[in-house]
């Protein structure tokens, strides 16, 4: 069932390739629309048949290469599961957006689809190489998406993109070769490394392994230091490709960390986690307070996202703090930030898309150029009002939840860092009322370079069907989020357990 | 040792090679101009042959022949396996340019020779043997550098040929002074005497051994020919001389390593691990602004030379040593095939530049390259990845951690010039005229594609025959 769910979409990416090159461009967008529509009913599946308090769910082995330690391995739990759920979606809603996309249609729906592959693949695969493989297929894939179909000066962004994050999986590789061999018997397997906690007791290498881990995952994530390539990558990609690069791609870093780093390293985790939530607060404001000075709305986006990533490094950091908190404090950072890597996809995904919505009409997204949009489109406006409003953390909305949850869980341990990071909610909150009120109200302004059209259509029936179920269940977890908690907290609990021995 | 083993079926693939060469060039002073392709064929047969046979001694456990002077272990059937299977896709590739050429017949004679002597040298246990393996492998190498006759094609065969006598009486020199210091030249003798052996002497010998074997590897120090005779020749030489005999030097120096210098007086492991991070760096360096593909690939086969010695900077002290390093040639060998079967497939296209558009004309061509050359990054799931992941666990596994450092930013760094040539192959625009070219290349690129991908996906059952002892 989960290898088909991971592999299904390459499959129909390749029979795309069998189809004759004349066929209609409609032919490939359906059959994307509906592979991605299919993917997502599994998805759910899935979930109607997960039990909250199972553990380890849709387990599959293989030998693969056994000499080697690997396996193929995958299955579902609690952390794993939302993040399917979000990927599944978040490619339905590409599949939507793309559907008046006619640049060289075939060969996108098939990226997509192997891009789908790679990040179900991520989530689900519980053997080391197995991840690597997704991790680093992911990157190659969204390189060709960027170079591809991105706007003028893709070349650079997507081969710094592929530099940076490929020096960040090579660091990881280094880092799963050190658990690999400190394990005995050797092994690539990610439960059997959990339980067997092999470096326990072995303070320096333990600390370098753990080094390269987080190194690795950090690039990806993107945090402060790390996110140079985040800005460029996602201004010139297209606005699907943004989507998926900021709601699916980054959420690999964090969603190693509480994967891999915490449960496999807990004695050094449990050292370092200092540096992590320094580390998370830098990249809180070090995000926000760069997104206050941008001018080019995607970009700004982009940074905010610097800032969303930084509230989960805090909190995976705080979470590590044994002595004076509750675990259930803890337990609720842990939660938080599994809900925030949600929240931010859908809404992070609903604002990229929505930037692409902006670029399609005015060619630019530098927000001086608009004014008044609001007069023209309602609808747009009050979409990305929304989107903008809940992804500043508005009470209602699923930011909220995961903000309060990861606030509410890190102020025990750390005060004055969660202190510190509330700020970079006052700035977003800032920056986003900002950029509403520039392109959306005052008199009716509008770029007019050269092969600009005219008239600012409003939002389209094609775009609206993508962005509008991202919003609503954004509303839908910040109204009734006990169905993503019910599945995430027994997770969040159990990767405490591992945490602390 | 009771009693010599002089069975020469023991070294069946050697003899089949041996005996086809010989009867092609007797072949070809008959066959008329038209014909000669019935000699390539003949060679195409004896490597297949060869690999059964080498398939069928593979599964027989290890033993040596000729007096303990020729091993038939792991190591001997691996590079033969390699070897052969790379001569047929080299034979492929050169099928269709060499057509009615005058001389077709001593071009797939000269091929066989190039290849025999990396066979000699992959299985030799003996410092005379390996000494002769040497030259057998170099000397047809040196014709074929310069088989074409036009300018380039000289120079390289010159510098080539100059470089090669110049290490190669270094080697001899070597070979002279562990003779003398060690009182034998058969390895595991050597290996008892070097214990407690003189360290000077040792340390003499084994440099100027190094300098031979390191040139047939092309690595560094002695790099220098590698670019310009891979640029000079034709490309199908060009694909073997970073290949075949590449496979048969590295297998000698493990097996030298493994056998004889890893518990000598000398710091081998340091020596070795040194060597590699200097061969994958320079190799990248020398790698960043070429513009000519196959200079830039003869680039790239230095670094890959860097990273196939960590194996062998720690064989004898992790035991993933061997493994790591003949899956890693195998791997090494078929991806970096592929990436010249498709040069080969272009015989217009010279420059990264002359690739634009490639993935308009071309899909499955520029597919193939994408393949190959991220595959020679060390992707995943390509064979390459595999080969690299053990190589690194290795090299970690023997004390080597800043060894797989280097390794990795290396990797990052030749990410770099492999996306130069990645990215105009499959943007948009540029000149039609590449796509034109030879079909049985473009067969052979794709094949070897497959296997590179094959290799990487399913190659646990590789892995495990590859665990096999070496003989000592």
């Amino acid at each position: 069932m989960l290898t088909a769910l991971v592999f299904a979409p390459t499959a129909v990416a390749l029979l795309l390739f069998a189809l004759p090159r004349r066929t209609a461009p409609q032919v490939f967008r359906t059959v994307w629309v509906l592979t991605s529509a299919l993917e997502l009913a599994l998805v759910i599946a899935l979930w109607a048949g997960y039990e909250a308090d199972g553990g380890m769910q849709y387990e599959e082995r293989a030998r693969w290469i056994p000499s080697a330690g690997v396996g193929y391995h995958v299955g579902v739990d609690g952390l794993s599961l939302p993040l399917l759920a979000l990927t599944s979606l978040l490619f339905l809603a590409c599949a939507l957006y793309s559907l008046r996309e006619d640049r060289r249609i075939r060969d996108f729906a098939a990226l997509f689809l192997f891009l789908q592959t790679t990040c179900l693949g991520l989530f689900a695969a519980l053997d080391l190489i197995l991840f690597f493989v997704f991790f680093d297929l992911s990157i190659v894939a969204m390189y060709f998406v960027i170079a591809g179909w991105g706007h003028r000066q893709a070349g650079r962004a997507a081969l710094k993109f592929f530099l940076y994050t490929f020096i960040g999986s090579l660091a990881l590789l280094l880092g799963f070769i050190g658990l690999y061999l400190a394990a005995s018997p050797h092994t690539f397997d990610m439960v059997e490394l959990t339980e067997q906690n092999p470096l326990a007791g072995r303070s320096v290498y333990g600390a370098l392994v753990l080094l390269a881990v987080v190194v690795g995952l950090a690039v990806k994530t993107p945090t402060v230091p790390f996110h140079t390539w985040l800005p460029p990558a996602h201004v010139e990609a297209p606005a699907a490709g943004s989507a998926i690069l900021a709601g699916v791609l980054l959420k690999m870093g964090t969603y190693g960390f509480v994967r891999l780093a915490m449960p496999m390293l807990p004695e050094v985790w449990r050292r370092y986690a200092l540096v992590l939530v320094v580390v998370g607060v830098i990249s809180v404001l070090h995000g926000a307070l760069v997104a206050l000075a941008q001018t080019d709305f995607k970009r700004m986006v982009a940074y905010t996202s610097v800032n969303h990533m930084g509230y989960i490094v805090l909190a995976v950091g705080a979470a590590a703090a044994t002595a004076d908190s509750s675990e259930q404090a803890r337990s609720l950072a842990v939660t938080g930030a599994v809900t925030q890597m949600v929240s931010h996809g859908l809404l992070t995904g609903a604002l990229f898309l929505l930037a692409g919505v902006l670029y399609e009409r005015g060619r630019t997204y530098d927000m001086t150029a608009y004014s008044g949009v609001a007069a023209v489109a309602p609808a747009f406006a009050a979409m990305t009002g929304v989107a903008a409003f809940a992804s500043l953390g508005l009470p209602g909305f699923s930011g909220f939840i995961a903000e309060f949850q990861i606030f509410t869980g890190s102020l025990g341990p750390r005060p004055l860092a969660t202190a510190l990071s509330v700020l970079g909610i006052l700035l977003t909150a800032g920056l986003f009322l900002r950029a509403l009120r520039q392109v959306f109200t005052g008199p009716l302004r509008l770029p007019d370079a050269p092969g600009t059209p005219r008239a600012f259509p409003d939002i389209r029936a094609h775009e609206s069907l993508a962005i509008v179920p991202l919003l609503a269940l954004a509303v839908v977890l910040g109204v009734a989020p006990r169905f993503l908690l019910d599945v995430i907290e027994p997770a969040s609990r159990s990767v405490l357990e591992l945490l602390a021995r | 040792m009771t009693e010599m083993n002089e069975n020469p079926l023991d070294l069946l693939p050697e003899v089949l090679l041996a005996a086809s060469a010989v009867l092609g060039l007797l072949l070809g002073s008959w066959l008329p101009r038209a014909r000669q392709w019935i000699v390539g064929w003949l060679a195409a047969v004896a490597c297949l042959a060869g690999i059964v046979a080498a398939s069928v001694a593979a599964a027989e456990p290890a033993l040596t022949a000729f007096g303990e002077a020729f091993s038939v272990d792991a190591v001997t059937s691996t590079s033969r396996i390699v070897v052969l299977g790379g001569t047929l896709i080299i034979l492929g590739v050169s099928f269709r340019p060499l057509k009615g050429d005058p001389r077709e017949t001593e071009f797939y004679v000269l091929v066989q020779l190039a290849a025999l002597g990396a066979l000699m040298m992959a299985g030799a246990q003996d410092l005379l043997l390996l000494a002769a393996g040497y030259l057998l492998a170099s000397i047809p190498a040196y014709t074929l550098a310069g088989f074409r006759k036009d300018g380039p094609g000289t120079e390289a065969a010159l510098k080539f040929y100059v470089i090669g006598a110049l290490l190669g009486v270094l080697m001899l020199t070597g070979i002279t002074i562990l003779y003398a210091t060690g009182r034998g030249t058969a390895y595991p003798m050597l290996g008892e005497v070097f214990r407690d052996a003189p360290e000077a002497l040792v340390a003499a010998g084994t440099t100027g051994l190094l300098a031979g074997v390191l040139f047939k590897a092309g690595g560094v120090p002695a790099h220098f020919w590698v670019p310009d005779a891979v640029q000079g020749s034709s490309p199908p030489v060009a694909a073997l001389l970073t290949t075949i005999p590449k496979i048969g030097a590295l297998a000698a120096l493990f097996r030298l390593g493994d056998v004889v210098l890893a518990d000598s007086t000398l710091p081998w492991p340091a020596l070795i691990a040194v060597l590699a991070a200097a061969s994958m760096t320079l190799g990248n360096l020398g790698a960043f602004f070429q513009q000519d593909v196959k200079r830039l690939l003869a680039y790239s086969t230095i670094s890959q030379v860097g990273y196939l010695l960590m194996p062998i900077a720690v064989a004898g002290r992790a035991d993933l040593a061997q493994q790591a390093l003949l899956f890693y040639l195998a791997a090494y060998a078929v991806t970096n095939l592929g990436a010249f079967a498709v040069v080969c497939a272009l015989p217009r296209a010279h420059t990264l530049d002359d690739y634009r558009g490639l993935a308009r004309e071309r899909p499955l061509l520029a597919a193939s390259l994408v393949v190959c050359l991220l595959g020679l990054v060390g992707t995943p799931p390509t064979s390459v990845f595999l080969g690299k992941l053990e190589a690194f666990s290795a090299a970690f596994d023997g004390g080597y951690a800043w060894l797989v450092v280097v390794a990795a930013a290396n990797t990052v760094a030749s990410l770099f010039y492999y996306l130069r040539w990645i990215v105009p192959a499959v943007s948009r625009g540029g000149s039609s005229g590449p796509s034109e070219g030879d079909r049985a290349a473009r067969v052979v690129a794709y094949a070897a594609t497959f296997a590179s991908l094959g290799l990487g996906i399913a190659g646990g059952p590789v892995l495990d025959v590859l665990t096999a002892p070496i003989t000592r």
